[in-house]
This record gives structure tokens, C-alpha cells and sequence, in this order.
């Protein structure tokens, strides 16, 4: 059974007088466990698709189903309860919260969004710091941590809720490429530990190796799907 | 809940010297209600003392319609002495009366023998008037601090302007209620300083003087002015006594008896409330303070935050939860800024107290003795934080109504 199932997703932007058509026609599955990429140049429509699957946004047309959910019929709220409960987010400039700890960044979303008994967010938080070898670090600020750091932090504070899926756009753009390699590893690491669906959109060729399935975007259009061993599309 | 007061108190602390400005501002605002309020309230609570403690009393009863004519002291509109009983009995059963006094009150000349004057006099019961007004024998410049039969205390001025002086004999005349006009030796037994306020210029003689210069074969009494154990309590006892008196009824049904109390009597009154809508409108400029600079660090903060909006709302917190992120800052605010103010007010009230600073105020030195009570301080503290959780509504609305797509955008 797959997690994602898109139909004929299009989606429509409206800019003053202007339409612009950001995606057209967009379909494809992705099973459980996948490492999906969403490649293309910039404006092809990867964010746009992430945040779809991502229910920060609604299509204009098409059908999207995540974990057994049209998401498409989710109203702000149930958007927000679903997006807490599935779903992880890491986002190219980290996005942590600055005035709480590396520990505290990533127990937020067991806390302020999933309620955890205390006992219970000791256990997971200790478990994902340990895996992404944040432990050390877990008392500085975010100001006090360098950006792959961050990023591991990011990574962490995504798991932490055990959600099906973690989408990731850019992840790695504002890392050195030794960094970024790590990140992609310990995401691999992730996905292998807790079984974790990710996919992650780039632009950078030499990351998009690292994906097992990629998806290629051109003007809003899936232009290809490559499988590590085979091409489809 | 405890991990959004720790979230909002790091953001607060974040950009700490706004926070420290804007809660120093709701302070200062605070600070500057409480001194207004009790140095205002010092000076309407003396002026009131001085009113009620040294001539009117706290409540005082007469027939009905003698206040409307009081400025002729109608003598046919004194109560006779049946109605002055039954006064006294239901006074006395009272728990909340301390005391009460009856008196006469009337018009008539004063002569030195060389000049004559009007003079308007009060014939009083000395024991049962100093129970009244603790502060008459204060007010007594000038000779024996007592009001004996065959004395007459006469004010500072007419001493003055008569030349009159402690020891010496004068004639007070006066009409009685049939017209006919008797008069009386006097001995000048003290002078009476001035006070504010109507009968602040009034002279004092024994009530039994009073009656025989009036030719009254039975005490017809003025007014029967009342002293209350409580002063808080005036308004609960003049409805009770209000409501008491308005059984008695004359044969044509209306009202025998009018209570009024001091507010009634005295034009400081309206003074007295004058300054308490001066200290209404000094707290409508607190509400004022508050809400802006609130209203105004809570915006700055909502839009210098709009991406950690967005990432904690793609996280997946609920808007009712960024809601009370914000709403939470802005009454942390509210509540640092109270806990300064009132600190800081209570100081400058306790120092103000220590100065004793003096004013004069017709003729009467006062010295101020601000105080603050505990209900103003729990007023003013809950008005601010009420008014701080206000004005941070509307930034904590539209930071919660963000769309996380847009605020994840924004740069």
C-alpha cells in the first residue's frame, strides 16, 4: 500500500492580474521507507509539491492522498493535528527555534503538539539526540551550534514524533558538501532506524545521487522517474 | 501550559532591553496612578475629616425642608421634642451610631455694646457635641477649651472685626418663632479658628442659653447631626436610616424627616468629586499607556517572528496554542510591569509620607499623609494586565491565523 498517491495534481499561484500554473498534471506513488528526491531547477515546482504533500497547501486540482488521508479535504486545524501526527519537516535554513535548547528544539513537537507524558519524551528525545550525536550538544542554543549541527538538530526534532513521513526541501543547500553528504547519510540512517519515509527536494546534482527514487520537475511537470539500477519515464 | 509561559518569558528576555522598556513604561504609568490616587485621596480624606470632624458631623437628620431653607435658619422648622425622642430612641438602637447630637441652630445680632453684627450660632449639648465633632476643641484658638452656660464661642473673624476679645461681655439677640425678639448677656469664652465649609464660621453656645435666648419652653431642635463608628459604612446606614425615618409621615402622608449625609451638605463634595474623576481619567491614560506600548512590542515581536510562526505551525501547533504564545507574552508584560509599578509607587507613597509635606488650604495648614489601599493596588494591577492581555490579542490573533505557507516565505 502506498504512502503518497497524487493524481493530476495542478496547482494555480495568482500574482496581481497574473496566473502562474506552478504544477500541471502531477502524479505518482511513493511506498513506505522510500529516500525520494524531487530534482529540477529552480521555479520547476519541488517546493510547491512538498508543500503539498506536506498539507501546507491545497492543490487547485488532482487528488492527493497521504497515509490513507485526502488531505485535500482537511480544513486548517485538522491540517495542523495531521501535519503534527504524520509528518516532519526540515527546512533548508533549519528553522529552529532560537530561544530554546538543542534538546528543547527537539522535544517542542512531542510537547506543544503531541502532548507526550514526560517519562516517554525523556526516553524518544534521548534516543534521536543520541542517534543524530547531538548528546553533547544538547544544551546550547542554536546560536551556539555550527550549521550542519543545526541540521542534525532539524533532523531530529522531524523523528522525534515517529511520523511516516519527513519531507525536506533543500535540506542541504546552505551546507559545505562534506556536510551535506553527512546529513544525507544520517537521513539514509534514519529512514533505515525508524523506517521513515523521506523525500527531499535539491537542485544540486551531486546530492541527488544519494536519493534511491528521483523524481524530475520541469515548468511544474514530472518530467522523469529514476530508480537507483533503472530509469521509468 | 507552564512551557508557554517558559517560551514566552525567553522571548521576552530574547530582546530584553524592549521588554525592559516597554514594562518600565506600564510601570512608570502605574507609579504615576498610585502617587495622583493617594496623594488626591490624602487630600480629599483631610479636607472630608475636616469637614465632618469639626462641624457636620457624618449624617445629620432634620425636618423635612429645613435644608432647602437652611440659609435662614428657620426656626419653625425645628422638630419638637416628641419627634426628637423617638430620633434619639431609634438612634440608640442602633450598633452602627458612635454618637449623636442635637442642636440649634439660629440667626441673631452680636453687639460689643459699641458695634453690632449678625452672628449665625449653634446651641449645643458641649458633651454630646464633642462626640460629634472631635475636632471643635481644636479649632478653639483662643480661650477655655469648653463650651459652658453663659459663654459663647465666637469666630476668628467676628473676634477680629469686633475687637473682641477672651473675657469680654456681649449681647446676642434674636428673634424667636412667634417674632418676638429677646436678648442675652454672653461672656466671650474662646475663639474659634476658621474652617472650610458651610458653619466653618458659625459661633457656639450651651444649648440651654440657646433656648432661653429663643424663649423656648421645650428644646426644638435644628438638626440632629450622627457620628458613625464606621465612616466606610455612611451610605449603608443613611439608606437604613433613611429608610427607617420614612415611615414617620406627617397627616397628609408626606415625610416627616430628611436624612442627608455630609455629601449632601457640604459644596466639597463635588470637589471631592472632581477628584475622583481626575484620578478616573489618570487611569484611563494608564489603560491608554499600556495598550499602546503593549499593542506596539507585541506587533514588532509578530513580525520579526513571522518564520518561527510558520515553522512551528508546519510543526504542527494549533493556533489556539500560538494564540496563547503571544497572549501570554503580552501579559507577562502587564504583570512585570505591575509588580514595578506597584513596588516603586508603594516607595515614593511611603517617602512622600515620611516628607510631610505642608499645603495651605483656606487658612488651614494640611500635611499630606498619602496612603495606598490594598484593593487600589489589586485595581490598578488588574486593570493593567488586563488591558496588557488586551492589546496583545490582536498581534497574538494574527500570528495565529497565519498561513504557515505564506510565513515560512517571508523574508
Amino acid at each position: 500500500m502506498e504512502l503518497i498517491k497524487a493524481e493530476n495534481i495542478g496547482k494555480d499561484y495568482t500574482v496581481g492580474e497574473v496566473t502562474i500554473r506552478a504544477l500541471d498534471s502531477v502524479s505518482f506513488e511513493i511506498e513506505p521507507a522510500s529516500f525520494v528526491s524531487f530534482v529540477g531547477p529552480s521555479g520547476s515546482g519541488k517546493t510547491t509539491l512538498l508543500n503539498l504533500i506536506g498539507c501546507l497547501d491545497k492543490p487547485t486540482e488532482g487528488k492527493l492522498t497521504v497515509a490513507d488521508t485526502d488531505i485535500i479535504g482537511l480544513d486548517r486545524k485538522q491540517s495542523a493535528s495531521f501535519r503534527g501526527e504524520h509528518i516532519g519537516f526540515i527546512f533548508q535554513d533549519f528553522n529552529l527555534i532560537p530561544v530554546l535548547t538543542v534538546y528543547e528544539n527537539i522535544e517542542y513537537p512531542l510537547l506543544m503538539v503531541q502532548n507526550v507524558p514526560a517519562k516517554e519524551r525523556q526516553k524518544r528525545v534521548a534516543a534521536v539526540i543520541e542517534a543524530v550525536g547531538m548528546t553533547d550538544q544538547k544544551d546550547k542554543y542554536p546560536d551556539q551550534i555550527s550549521g550542519g549541527q543545526k541540521q542534525r538538530v532539524a533532523v531530529a526534532r522531524a523523528l522525534v514524533t515517529k511520523p511516516k513521513l519527513v519531507l525536506a526541501d533543500e535540506p542541504t543547500a546552505n551546507l559545505d558538501h562534506k556536510t551535506a553528504y553527512m546529513v544525507l547519510e544520517l537521513m539514509k540512517r534514519m529512514r533505515d532506524e525508524f523506517k521513515t519515509t523521506f523525500i527531499f527536494s535539491t537542485h544540486d546534482q551531486k546530492i541527488v545521487g544519494e536519493a534511491e527514487i528521483i523524481y524530475t520537475l520541469e515548468d511544474g511537470q514530472l518530467a522523469g522517474r529514476e530508480t537507483k539500477g533503472g530509469t521509468n519515464g | 501550559m507552564g512551557n508557554l509561559f517558559k517560551i514566552a518569558i525567553r522571548n521576552l528576555m530574547r530582546y530584553r532591553r524592549r521588554t525592559m522598556l516597554t514594562a518600565s513604561l506600564v510601570a512608570i504609568g502605574i507609579i504615576f496612578v498610585l502617587v495622583f490616587s493617594a496623594a488626591a485621596g490624602s487630600f480629599k480624606n483631610l479636607i472630608v475629616g475636616q469637614i465632618t470632624d469639626s462641624m457636620l458631623g457624618h449624617i445629620q437628620i432634620h425636618r423635612k425642608g429645613y435644608v432647602a431653607s437652611i440659609e435662614n435658619l428657620p426656626l419653625t422648622m425645628n422638630m419638637k421634642s416628641e419627634a426628637v425622642a423617638k430620633i434619639e430612641k431609634m438612634l440608640e438602637g442602633m450598633p452602627e451610631v458612635e454618637a449623636y447630637s442635637p442642636r440649634i441652630k439660629f440667626g441673631g445680632m452680636f453687639s460689643n455694646f459699641t458695634e453690632t453684627t449678625n452672628i449665625r450660632l449653634n446651641g449645643v449639648d458641649p458633651e454630646k457635641e464633642v462626640k460629634i465633632v472631635p475636632l471643635l476643641m481644636s479649632r478653639i484658638m483662643e480661650g477655655e477649651k469648653a463650651i459652658k452656660k453663659g459663654v459663647i464661642m465666637i469666630p476668628e473673624l467676628l473676634s477680629r472685626g469686633m475687637n473682641v476679645k477672651v473675657g469680654d461681655m456681649v449681647v446676642v439677640i434674636a428673634t424667636n418663632k412667634d417674632g418676638s425678639v429677646n436678648g442675652k448677656q454672653l461672656k466671650v469664652g474662646g475663639i474659634l479658628e476658621s474652617a472650610t465649609g458651610p458653619g466653618g464660621r458659625d459661633g457656639y453656645v450651651h444649648i440651654e442659653d440657646a433656648m432661653e435666648i429663643l424663649r423656648m419652653d421645650e428644646k426644638e431642635i435644628s438638626e440632629i447631626a450622627v457620628r458613625l463608628k464606621d465612616f466606610g459604612a455612611l451610605h449603608n446606614v443613611y439608606g437604613k436610616l433613611e429608610n427607617m425615618l420614612s415611615g414617620e409621615q406627617s397627616k397628609q402622608g408626606k415625610p416627616t424627616f430628611e436624612v442627608h449625609t455630609w455629601e449632601g451638605l457640604s459644596p466639597f463634595f463635588n470637589i471631592a468629586q472632581m477628584i475622583d474623576i481626575m484620578t478616573l481619567f489618570i487611569k484611563i491614560m494608564l489603560v491608554a499607556i499600556v495598550l499602546i506600548s503593549v499593542m506596539n512590542v507585541m506587533i514588532m515581536a509578530v513580525y520579526e517572528r513571522i518564520r518561527e510562526i510558520g515553522t512551528i505551525s508546519a510543526i504542527g501547533t494549533l493556533p489556539s496554542k500560538i494564540l496563547s504564545m503571544f497572549v501570554i507574552e503580552g501579559l507577562l508584560l502587564g504583570v512585570f510591569g505591575a509588580i514595578i509599578g506597584n513596588a516603586v509607587g508603594l516607595a515614593v507613597v511611603f517617602v512622600l509620607r515620611l516628607a510631610h509635606i505642608n499645603y495651605n488650604f483656606a487658612r488651614q495648614t494640611f500635611i499630606l499623609s498619602p496612603s495606598v489601599q490594598v484593593s487600589d493596588l489589586l485595581i490598578v494591577s488588574v486593570i493593567v494586565i488586563i488591558v496588557a492581555v488586551l492589546g496583545s490579542l490582536q498581534p497574538a490573533l494574527k500570528a495565529s491565523k497565519m498561513e504557515p505557507i505564506k510565513a515560512l516565505r517571508h523574508v
